[in-house]
């Protein structure tokens, strides 16, 4: 008796959850999907411009995962040189930090590309190395000035997730005659970690969103790729449709992948 | 003053410190000797500068100005290596401070670890050791969430025994524990002051402070008004303010 009450309630709730008025966009970007796989499928027009934009996928994972871990390696040692008590580390990250933030991401982009890596490899080239600034491919230049970009804001999660954690930690850990060095890593970073898994999650899918400033740069990933086809077919819905479903695809299934990590990582109080 | 001074019994000498917050001077030229193998226990008022004095001795606070000796070796000297020191100075905080991502187990051997380079198996021989001796073994593979105020205090003082240490200081260790957990966790460490190790001791125990210290300071203020023994502190305290205090906190 009480059992099949149980169940009832949990059929009832299960059933109350698929018509939930509040979920009803999902089933809206659950149709937009399927019609643009029908289209692909069956539309020779939208089948041409997916064949064409497919292979900037590719490019596109390779832009984001390329960019974020270097961003991950920049933004971690620019956060703690935020919390250091070293002036001129200190100093030199927050002034990074700043201008970088005010910069809109696609100057700071062209501004890498054509500026500071051409400076940069003309120096090299001219201390004898064997390559000149025509040999540096464009989307290593864009790697470079994305993960330049975000590691400005992977610096200021970095910081506030150690900023989290309790004074007290720190003071155990020195008290036990740990170095500050080794208080950090084995303390308060892996504390810390959790805090910001869930931001820099959120900042993997951002990034994927904004490799399609490549795109000002030539890269051949998806926005580039969609813009080829519109100028060489005359057609736009069929670029931009596929393009947009490619993005929010991958957004899609990162978002869910996020917030499971999110439930996994969450403290164990 | 970075002369070496003569070995003496004197463990910890604390001379004419000062230390301000701000505006606040919390410590206002105290000096102090422990020698070996003695407990001082700390009292006053809050806000008299008593934790900061013991922050200070194993400068978790830097001070303003005075002279700090731990078993010879001068603190205040450019040249200490401060986490030596610490090696061989154990706290115990309030607030306990156990690292919540790590087992008890991982909480004890984590520092003979890194800092005194012990082997896996040594360092968990010795947490073992020290968790026999605060009455807790079978919680080793627990996480400190997971235990009660008073065992995570009793967690806590292994881990700094663990180091082998040849000072231990207590800021308030029973501050923030239920009162049924208090006993507990000053068992441990009457146990301890039994065993001749030497302790300076910050708390508003003043059963604790009667049965283990061999000499009690009283501050108020930041400044010391009276250091003494237990049995003329509590008969006969020499300062009014003194008298003051004891009167308000003996009261019932």
């Amino acid at each position: 008796m009480a059992q099949s009450k149980v169940q009832s309630a949990g059929a009832s709730s299960r059933w109350r959850r698929m018509v939930d008025p509040k979920g009803l966009w999902a089933y809206a970007v659950v149709i937009f999907g399927i019609l643009i796989v029908l289209a692909i499928y069956f539309d020779p027009s939208y089948r041409d411009a997916f064949d064409y934009i497919w292979p900037g996928v590719q490019m596109t994972l390779f832009l984001t995962v390329t960019s974020f871990a270097l961003s991950l390696v920049i933004g971690l040692l620019a956060g703690l040189a935020r919390v250091s008590s070293n002036p001129i580390l200190y100093n030199i990250a927050t002034f990074y930090v700043e201008t970088i933030r005010g910069v809109p991401i696609l100057v700071q982009l062209l501004y890498v590309t054509f500026v500071i890596f051409p400076l940069f490899v003309d120096g090299l080239t001219a201390a004898g190395l064997g390559f000149t600034i025509r040999d540096v491919e464009m989307h290593t230049r864009v790697i470079f000035g994305l993960a330049l970009a975000y590691g400005a804001f992977e610096a200021e999660v970095f910081r506030a997730g150690i900023e989290s954690i309790d004074k007290g930690q720190m003071e155990a850990a020195r008290s036990l005659g740990m170095s500050y060095r080794q208080a950090m890593r084995y303390v308060i970073l892996p504390q810390a970690i959790r805090t910001v898994l869930p931001p820099l999650g959120n900042d993997f899918i951002a990034m994927l969103k904004d490799t399609s400033l490549a795109s000002a740069l030539a890269v051949g990933e998806i926005t580039h790729l969609s813009r080829q086809h519109r100028n060489r077919t005359f057609t736009t819905f069929q670029p931009l449709n596929v393009a947009a479903f490619l993005y929010l695809a991958m957004t899609l299934l990162l978002t869910r992948g996020v917030r499971y990590l999110e439930r996994r990582m969450s403290p164990n109080e | 003053m970075s002369e070496k001074i003569a070995p003496s019994d004197d463990i910890i000498i604390l001379d004419n410190i000062y230390k301000a917050f701000g505006p606040v001077q919390a410590v206002r030229g105290v000096s102090l000797r422990v020698k070996r193998g003695e407990v001082v226990v700390i009292i006053g008022p809050s806000g008299s500068g008593k934790s900061t004095l013991l922050r200070c001795i194993n400068h978790l606070e830097a001070i303003d100005s005075g002279d700090i000796w731990i078993d010879g070796i001068h603190l205040t000297h450019r040249q200490t290596d401060i986490n030596k020191v610490r090696e061989e100075i154990g706290m115990v905080f309030q607030l306990f401070n156990l690292f919540p991502n790590y087992t008890v187990l991982e909480n004890i051997m984590l520092a003979q670890r890194v800092v005194r380079k012990r082997s896996k198996e040594e360092a968990r021989r010795i947490a073992m050791e020290n968790l026999q001796k605060v009455g807790i073994p079978e919680k080793a593979e627990s996480y400190p969430a997971q235990l009660s105020g008073g065992q995570q205090q009793r967690v806590a003082i292994a881990r700094a025994l663990a180091m082998n240490p040849k000072i231990m200081l207590f800021d308030e260790p029973t501050s923030a524990l239920d009162p049924e957990m208090i006993k507990e966790v000053l068992d441990v460490m009457l146990q301890l002051a039994k065993e001749g190790m030497t302790m300076v001791v910050v708390t508003h125990e003043m059963g604790f402070a009667r049965a283990a210290a061999d000499r009690i300071v009283f501050m108020d203020n930041g400044e010391k008004i009276e250091e003494t023994t237990p049995e003329k502190l509590f008969s006969a305290p020499e300062h009014d303010r003194t008298r003051q205090f004891l009167s308000r906190i003996l009261a019932h």
